[in-house]
């Protein structure tokens, strides 16, 4: 059963054209890394399945996802959006996200509400659950890819 | 190379590529208990209370209490860059159809200026029925009243590209009833700008 969905999770993800989120706050060098290119990212920009969220030394980087989750990674940080997926109408879904290295806080949104057991956030080591959470988390010399 | 070295070495880098790592739980926003469950390959710890944390050091793992000073420290650039809580505003209609109650329409002068002070602000119209006929019927009235909403909105200068329009019909509603029942709270559109 797991493997039905997780197939059925990765049609759907296959087929998404719709952003996870945007960009709502943009300081200093923030950059997404996307098929390979390196893009600014300045307030109003798209982020989407599979963008690597990067800052420099002097940037921070706000994003909210569409299920109203708020994200914002501090400076140095490499943050992953590995997997998003809501439905507005059902409100269900399911996210993961990465944090490879940096500063993160974390405000959970409508999808770990309503499904918490499908939302992760994880770093190099741990996978992180949460039950309707705020959070802030660290990986100091993390890797940087 | 004596392959002991070797093997060691190895095991040099790869500790030391995995760094240390921290996970803080803040207190929540709305005040409800919330916890985090850290897992990794040796086990979980739950952390389950405000400011309750874990240090993650060369595989060895440090519950500690932090504190807002500590977290500020830490992570105050990271939290300096949250972008602002999403706002939601319920929106009521008359009876059966898509017209607004005037307390509603007086409400929605407020609602598009809290779209136009936002950094890139993005809109969710959410409709909403009673019980009042059948399922299939209210779905398709719920979206009605939040297309209405949407094009309001639109005719009052939002950028169209910003609102989504979606509806919920009688699944969702604020006052739980029988069917049929006829109430008027759960006739409304919620607007969420985030």
């Amino acid at each position: 059963m797991l493997g039905g969905v997780a197939f059925m999770l990765a049609a759907i993800s296959g087929h998404a054209v719709e952003p996870a989120g945007t960009v709502k706050v943009s300081r200093g060098k923030v950059l997404i890394e996307r098929n390979g290119e390196r893009i600014a990212a300045p307030v109003g920009t798209a982020v989407l399945v599979a963008d690597r969220v990067r800052t420099g030394a002097d940037g921070s980087v706000g994003v909210t996802l569409r299920d109203n989750t708020l994200l914002s990674a501090g400076s140095n940080s490499l943050i992953v959006i590995d997997k998003f997926l809501f439905d507005q109408t059902t409100q269900e879904g399911a996210m993961s996200v990465g944090i490879r290295k940096g500063t993160l806080s974390v405000a959970s949104g409508k999808i770990a509400k309503r499904t918490p057991e499908s939302v992760d956030f994880h770093t190099p080591t741990s996978v992180l659950g949460v039950r309707g959470t705020e959070f802030v988390v660290e990986v100091a010399g993390g890797d940087d890819e | 190379m004596n392959k002991q070295i070797v093997v060691a070495s190895l095991m040099t880098i790869v500790l030391a590529g995995c760094g240390s790592e921290r996970v803080v739980l803040l207190p929540s926003a709305d005040g409800q208990p919330s916890a985090v469950v850290v897992q990794d390959k040796s086990g979980e710890v739950v952390l389950d209370a405000p400011y309750a944390a874990m240090r993650r050091d060369l595989g060895n793992k440090y519950p500690y209490r932090s504190s807002p000073e500590d977290v500020q420290e830490r992570f105050g650039l990271a939290l300096s860059a949250q972008p602002p809580r999403p706002a939601s505003y319920v929106l009521y209609f008359e009876a059966g159809g898509s017209q607004l109650t005037p307390e509603s329409q007086a409400m929605l002068a407020t609602i598009r200026q809290e779209i136009a002070q936002r950094p890139a602000s993005e809109v969710m119209v959410i409709g909403h029925t009673d019980r009042v006929g059948s399922a299939e019927a209210n779905d398709l009235l719920s979206l009605t009243r939040a297309e209405g909403i949407r094009a309001m909105l639109v005719a009052d200068g939002v950028a169209v590209e910003k609102l989504e329009a979606v509806g919920r019909g009688e699944r969702d509603p604020l006052v739980p009833t029988a069917d049929e029942v006829d109430e008027p709270k759960n006739r409304r559109v919620e607007i969420n700008v985030r």
